[in-house]
């Protein structure tokens, strides 16, 4: 295993491109091109969506069941969600310093600060924490959604939000699973400067997903 | 243009390190016999869709028959569509490019071979899983549409319709992941010297089909996701009763995906087709980078006229007039390469070989499509021909005329490159006729039947509406194309083992592909070449032709070149196992979802773990 794992390392030098670029490289960016689409679908569905619930809870306004008479609250718990997102947003930047650790491995560190910059375990963890923290904190508002009565089957509004913010996390998820195996493999033999465009396209992938919140947090969240 | 036919060797070459027997076909990662095995399983698809289209047409042959139930005709017509578009023409395209592709620009293989190998494997898995229920008579019935809220749990509750949204998520992942590879190959793996504006046309028009595949699924991916949530887990996204759903969503996604999806079908037949014709006309392809742009053109615009697939809804005269206009524009491209095509053969010297009157065959049929495709263009003119035999004429002219015709001409310009052997062309030539006449007979009568309003998917008709005669006509027409299909079968078997020995270059064609031995070796090339010209056999430079003779030797082995073979292996075969067993638990029990994944998972790991090939020294 610990040989194999070397060689996944290598780089394909010996093989031409035309671009000069790794081939992963070209098809990263092809494959982000393409959840692009998937998410453009998801976000729309929502949008077309947006406020044509028959039922409540709603997003944004107070909803009065006509049956019951029960006030049901505004259920977007906006601050909450807010400290997620800066979460999120962190973990784009250890991702950055993790990426520099790894491309600069080989460079000698003179000052504490230099080393704890090097350090690419750590700039990994912190990502690899950072995303499972809002995962956590997406786990948490579900779990208080489906207590306040909306669940993926009460209307468009839980159908839509759960699929869509759903879909996110799952990608979350898989970002955190990709960051976890590349801590393996750094544990493992260390990840060093010919290591770096397995970081990079990892990085590229998990700053994509990171965007991509952004978009969903302002058109579902901040926008009323 | 100096060059001529290559005399053709005594022998086939032979390579001694040939590998062969099931092992090395399961766990092949050669572009080239990946593009036999889907060519293979995509003919296969192809006649079984075919057989489900001779039932149809043996049920309409005369009115008020009851050959098989009104249920069973939905299953028929769901998965005649279903199977052509998904399993038929569009692996039959992904044959060609895996084929084709690094040949035609100079590369060893495509860019990822272990995901290429993944890639057939799920869409094997994929066809098997969406053909099976028919022998169970619980296939899909909803359409090949498969229009929500229609395929709803309330209004669809058997198991049909779960089979096809699985089925087409499955094959969706093995086209998306052929699409990424494709891609990145053309991207980035062309020879010196092959700029962009000098690859051969067959490339560029896959260049731009996997730029719709990578945007077009994913719009279907998520339209299935929803779907199969209303169905698994009772959400609402179709839910147009109790919860106020959109009943056009489905359609707006669908189409999304589904109009690219028709040049996805048609563009790889184009682009065969321009490499059949100039060969044979002894012409460069006229107006190349007119070709390349009206190409681009047809797919940016072919993402702006979906909703001409639903002018019947109601949606009011301002989108009735744009989705109208846009699906005019289209014509403007697409007629540009017609007359590009004519142009070519225009005052060339015209050999009517097999390939050529397939290709010649796509020119005329494929403009019939194209035609009937502008009528219905105008929303009130579509009113009329929406939802009748009108339209089927018209996407039979241009996903038969057009894409099979081209597929066709592909496999009797290519199968000598694919084989060593050249097909008899006697029987090609029988086998040609048979189809045009067929094709014809079948398909044009449905113009009329259209346009005195018998509707699709009905699985009867009474008599006296004047429907009859041109019913039995296309029935007789169908039942010629299982005789051309059997002639083309015998001719494919009996010439891969006795044909005549092709050589090289057999019909003196200008690419790259055909200045290597044929068949390739498993290397393609023993030196990467240097390009210096779209035709480099017909007007390359030394350079050209000094690679072409280093390339033409034959029976050497990778070692002899100091070539890098990446390592055969059965992981992608796994992997997609394991995908399928996890859809297969969405239906069966939730037990098998964890196995598949659990296998999947291993797998997958178990390769990106594993080196492509060996350590380069």
């Amino acid at each position: 295993m610990a040989t194999s794992v070397a060689h996944t390392s290598a780089p394909a030098a010996h093989h031409y491109t035309t671009l000069g670029l790794d081939s992963r490289k070209v098809a990263i960016w092809a494959f982000i091109g393409s959840e692009c689409m998937l998410f453009v679908s998801l976000i729309s569905t929502y949008l077309i969506y947006k406020g044509r619930s028959v039922v409540g809870p709603f997003p944004h306004e107070a909803w009065t069941d006509p049956t019951t008479g029960h006030v049901l609250k505004p259920i977007l718990n906006i601050p909450v969600t807010s400290a997620s997102t800066f979460v999120l947003l962190m973990s784009s930047l250890f991702m950055v310093l993790a990426l520099a650790a790894v491309q600069n491995k080989e460079k000698p560190k003179h000052t504490r600060g230099e080393r704890i910059l090097g350090n690419s375990k750590l700039w990994l963890w912190m990502t690899a924490i950072a995303g499972a923290t809002f995962l956590g904190f997406q786990a948490f508002e579900f779990t208080s959604f489906v207590h306040e009565g909306l669940t993926i089957r009460t209307n468009l509004f839980g159908s839509t939000f759960f699929t869509l913010t759903g879909f996110h996390g799952a990608h979350v998820t898989a970002g955190v699973l990709w960051l976890l195996t590349l801590l393996a493999i750094d544990y493992r033999r260390g990840l060093g400067s010919r290591d770096s465009l397995l970081v990079d396209i990892a990085a590229l992938y998990w700053h994509f997903v990171d965007v991509i919140w952004i978009v969903i947090f302002t058109l579902v969240y901040l926008i009323k | 243009m100096a060059s001529t036919a290559y005399p053709a060797p005594a022998h086939a070459p032979s390579y001694s390190g040939e590998q062969s027997g099931l092992w090395s076909w399961l766990s092949t990662v050669d572009h080239k016999r990946i593009g036999i095995l889907y060519l293979y399983t995509a003919l296969f698809f192809f006649m079984f869709g075919g057989v489900e289209a001779i039932i149809i047409r043996a049920q309409l042959g005369a009115p008020n028959q009851h050959l098989v139930s009104a249920e069973f005709y939905n299953q028929l017509f769901t998965m005649h569509g279903t199977t052509m578009i998904f399993l038929a023409i569009m692996p039959l395209s992904a044959a060609f490019f895996n084929f084709l592709i690094p040949l035609q620009i100079g590369a060893r293989d495509v860019a990822f071979p272990r995901l290429n190998a993944f890639s057939y494997w799920v869409y094997l898995f994929g066809g098997i899983f969406i053909t099976v229920p028919i022998f169970f008579a619980v296939a899909p019935n909803g359409g090949w549409f498969g229009y929500a809220p229609l395929t709803i749990k309330a209004y669809s509750q058997g198991i049909n319709i779960d089979f096809w949204v699985i089925g087409l998520q499955i094959l969706g992942i093995s086209s998306l992941a052929a699409a990424f590879n494709f891609l990145t190959t053309i991207i980035n793996l062309r020879a010196p010297g092959m700029t962009l504006m000098r690859m051969p046309m067959f490339t560029w028009m896959a260049f731009i089909v996997q730029v719709l595949l990578v945007l077009a699924f994913p719009v279907i991916t998520i339209a299935l996701v929803f779907l199969l949530f209303d169905r698994f887990f009772g959400t609402n996204f179709y839910n147009t009763v109790s919860a106020g759903a959109d009943p056009l969503l489905w359609q707006h996604l669908f189409w999304i995906f589904g109009h690219p999806e028709v040049y996805i079908l048609v563009l790889p037949a184009f682009g065969l087709v321009s490499e059949v014709l100039p060969t044979y006309s002894k012409k460069p392809l006229f107006g190349y980078p007119v070709m390349v742009y009206s190409g681009i053109l047809i797919a940016v615009l072919g993402f702006g006229v979906w909703a001409h697939h639903m002018f019947a809804v109601g949606m009011g005269p301002i989108a009735d007039t744009f989705f109208g206009l846009t699906t005019m524009l289209i014509a403007i491209p697409t007629g540009v390469k017609i007359f590009n095509w004519i142009a070519t053969m225009a005052q060339g010297a015209i050999r009517y070989t097999t390939a050529m009157l397939f290709g010649i065959g796509l020119v005329a049929l494929f403009t019939i499509g194209g035609i009937s495709g502008i009528m219905h263009a105008s929303p009130p003119a579509d009113l009329q021909q929406t939802d009748t035999y009108f339209i089927v004429a018209h996407f039979h002219y241009v996903l038969f005329g057009g894409s099979i015709m081209g597929i066709f001409a592909g496999i009797y310009h290519y199968f000598p490159k694919i084989t060593g052997r050249l097909l008899d062309e006697k029987l090609g030539k029988i086998h040609f006729w048979l189809t045009f006449i067929a094709m014809n007979l079948t398909f044009f009568p449905m113009h009329f039947s259209g346009m005195l309003g018998m509707p699709r998917r009905i699985y009867t008709y009474d008599s006296g509406q004047g429907w009859e005669l041109f019913n039995a006509m296309s029935t007789a027409g169908a039942m010629i194309f299982p005789i051309a299909m059997l002639i083309f079968i015998y001719n494919f078997f009996v010439s891969r083992k006795r044909g005549d020995i092709a050589g090289s270059n057999p019909w003196g064609a200008g690419t790259l592909e055909w200045t290597i031995p044929s068949p390739p070796p498993e290397y393609n090339f023993a030196r990467i070449p240097t390009v210096t010209s779209r035709y480099p056999l017909w007007e390359g430079k030394e350079v050209d032709y000094a690679d072409a003779r280093f390339n033409a030797q034959e029976g050497k082995t990778p070692a002899d070149f100091g070539i890098v073979m990446p390592y055969n292996t059965i992981k992608p075969l796994f992997v997609a196992l394991g995908l399928i067993i996890m859809f297969c638990g969405l239906i069966s029990s939730r037990a098998l979802i964890g196995v598949g994944a659990a296998l999947m998972i291993f797998s997958l790991y178990s390769w990106l773990l594993s080196p492509l090939e060996p350590e380069h020294h």
